[in-house]
């Protein structure tokens, strides 16, 4: 993506390999991944729980607002997991990709649309030309729980199909069970899957997001470790959940992986993009997300490059905050249409 | 021993079945109708109401799908209550009106009459407002009554008892749900019919009650997009003109306000019911 071009000129470590320089020798074996990612300083709990909750009572209103709605829009990645998607359904959805609010052009578009891999040839037509990328889930979504040759295939089809962003599951067992590096060459096959850059597929590859459901990582020092683990092995965004997991995306854990973007780019000059998905419904929610990134990575992260909000439910909401602020008068749902 | 502390009750807003303070943090001074202090009331704000219309959204597909039989028994199960609070609401009522024990008796017997009165006619309002209809052709013509939706109602300042369970009855009897405005004057005995309605098998949100200024509620009401249909009947001349341009916006339907003075003891009729009805009418092949 030309955005992640442009952010990779912002340090001076220039990128070789899906493992960056300074790590070279970090993923040589499990014992030295594991040295390295339980060598990261623990987290706060209570510490990271309070600032998240501090940044959320900022106050964002009027014009401040409306800007950050439009940005809110314009990060969405409007997605439909569900076992009864059928084409129509997408079609619909991608329309409203396009354009939100059809009654108001100067409604921004969203960033993406995310489906099954099945379904990625109908977004791609639907969405020919408009400028909105087609994201897919795959390996196995949202259990993880499947070979790795049956993974790759899985990302394979979905990048044939024309997705622009492959969004796939880490293997929480193996993490858990602290085979980091099984975790680690997953991610480094799928990133290869993904095509390489200037590429069969087009100019650019697939731009890989590392799902590591923090609602099944138990604690915020496993979000970190996870965190840096999908950054070392080539991801180019960590995204908070699958949104079949209670709880999906808090704004503590998101917290701790924008802390370890930022650090990221700090060690390796690579910026790596972050998505809290599930859960996140309402317009308020959303601006207390935007504060976080703006306060925590940095503005830099401020665009849907870098930061994307996975829902469904939200862009209702933001429309209808939009709408509530154009016309002074509360909007109804009625007037939306169902996703 | 030392003399027992007064224990004063804290007046709330009733909003999806629990008693939220306002979000604004205000309340104003309640004075009975002698001008002496009563009790601080909650004085709601517009994010008050934007939130009574979610509560009411949420609680409309349970409440309007429970069967016409069911409601009826809520309602009068709300009589029920009523009548097991009738002291406290005679208190009430003396106080709010400034009439005679016996009178404000009177009323209190009447509200809960009134309630009795309209949860009979949860069942039959579809016989006398849904027709079987004679077409010209091989189909049955059905015509059958559904709520309309959300219904705004600012309840009148006069008579805060037995106006308010006149006006939130045959709103919700026939399956909508409600955000009530309160009479501002007296809004006291809402608060505890509000009580009443949460210890009543009612589902939270069917009824919500905002206390505070008709005037500066009542037009976001009636400007909502996510409200169906508002009762003016306790809004005076200028607001009412007001709340009706704001209501074009998105159709709603409007009860006006009376021209006269509504004598509440008097038989209601079905036009309060009525107002917040929409008629379906089905076509049905009758076959061979």
């Amino acid at each position: 993506m030309v955005g992640l071009e442009t952010a990779r000129q912002v340090g001076d470590a220039v990128v070789v390999s899906t493992t960056t320089a300074p790590f070279a020798e970090v993923a040589s074996s499990n014992a030295t991944l594991r040295a390295f990612l339980h060598g990261l300083p623990g987290v706060d709990r209570v510490g990271a729980d309070a600032r998240a909750a501090m940044l959320g009572t900022r106050s964002i209103k009027t014009t401040a607002k409306a800007q950050a709605i439009d940005l809110a829009i314009s990060m969405v990645d409007l997605t439909t997991l569900e076992g009864a998607d059928t084409p129509g359904k997408v079609r619909a959805m991608c329309a409203k990709a396009v354009h939100p609010d059809p009654t108001d052009p100067s409604v921004p578009r969203v960033a993406a649309v995310c489906v099954y891999p099945d379904l990625v040839a109908t977004a791609v037509r639907a969405l020919d030309g408009s400028g909105v990328k087609v994201a897919s889930v795959a390996t196995a979504f949202p259990s993880g729980r499947s070979s790795l040759e049956v993974k790759v295939a899985d990302t394979a089809l979905a990048v044939a199909a024309g997705a622009d962003e492959i969004d796939m599951v880490i293997d929480r067992g193996a993490f858990l069970s602290g085979d980091y590096v099984k975790v680690f060459e997953e991610i480094a096959a799928v990133k290869a899957a993904c095509g390489p850059a200037g590429g069969a597929q087009g100019e650019h590859a697939a731009h890989l997001k590392v799902i590591l459901e923090t609602g099944e990582l138990a604690t915020y020092d496993n979000v970190r470790r996870a965190s840096w683990l999908a950054m070392l092995a080539g991801a180019d965004f960590i995204k908070t959940s699958t949104g079949k997991v209670q709880p999906a995306a808090t704004l503590p854990v998101t917290l701790i992986m924008l802390e370890a973007v930022r650090d990221f780019r700090l060690r390796t000059g690579r910026v790596i993009g972050v998505k809290p998905a599930g859960g996140i419904r309402t317009t308020k929610d959303a601006i207390k997300y935007l504060v976080l990134v703006n306060e925590t990575a940095g503005a830099d992260w401020l665009t849907p490059d870098l930061f994307r909000l996975g829902a469904s439910t939200l862009l209702n909401d933001l429309l209808m905050q939009r709408q509530k602020m154009a016309t002074g008068r509360y909007a109804g749902p009625d007037y939306f249409t169902l996703d | 021993m030392s003399e027992r502390l007064a224990v004063r009750k804290t007046y709330k807003l009733f909003i999806g079945g629990a008693f939220p303070r306002s979000e604004s943090g205000r309340s104003y001074a309640v004075t009975s109708s002698k001008g002496d202090f009563l009790a601080n009331a909650s004085k709601a704000s517009r994010k008050d109401a934007r939130d009574a219309v979610g509560a009411a959204r949420k609680a409309f597909p349970g409440w309007s799908s429970a069967t016409p039989y069911n409601r009826g028994q809520i309602l009068y199960r709300v009589a029920e209550m009523l009548e097991g609070r009738r002291a406290q609401f005679v208190a009430e009522v003396v106080d709010a009106d400034g009439v005679t024990a016996k009178k404000a008796g009177e009323l209190v017997d009447a509200a809960v009459d009134r309630l009795v009165w309209y949860a009979g006619w949860s069942d039959k309002i579809g016989a006398i407002r849904g027709s079987a209809n004679p077409v010209a052709g091989p189909y049955f013509n059905l015509s059958t009554v559904e709520p309309t939706g959300v219904v705004a109602v600012v309840a009148p300042s006069a008579g805060p008892l037995l106006g308010l369970v006149s006006v939130i009855a045959p709103v919700i009897v026939t399956g909508n749900t409600c955000v009530v405005v309160a009479s501002e004057r007296a809004p006291l005995p809402s608060i505890t019919l509000a009580e009443v309605l949460a210890t009543s098998d009612l589902p939270g949100g069917v009824v919500n009650i905002l206390t505070g200024s008709a005037g500066e509620i009542a037009p976001w009401l009636a400007g909502h997009m996510d409200v169906n249909a508002i009762d003016l009947t306790g809004a005076d001349e200028d607001l009412a003109v007001r709340c009706e341009e704001l209501a074009a916006e998105n159709l709603k339907r409007v009860l006006r306000p009376p021209l006269d003075r509504i004598d509440w003891l008097a038989d209601p009729g079905t036009d309060r019911m009525t107002a917040f009805l929409e008629t379906k009418t089905v076509w049905h092949p009758i076959g061979v």
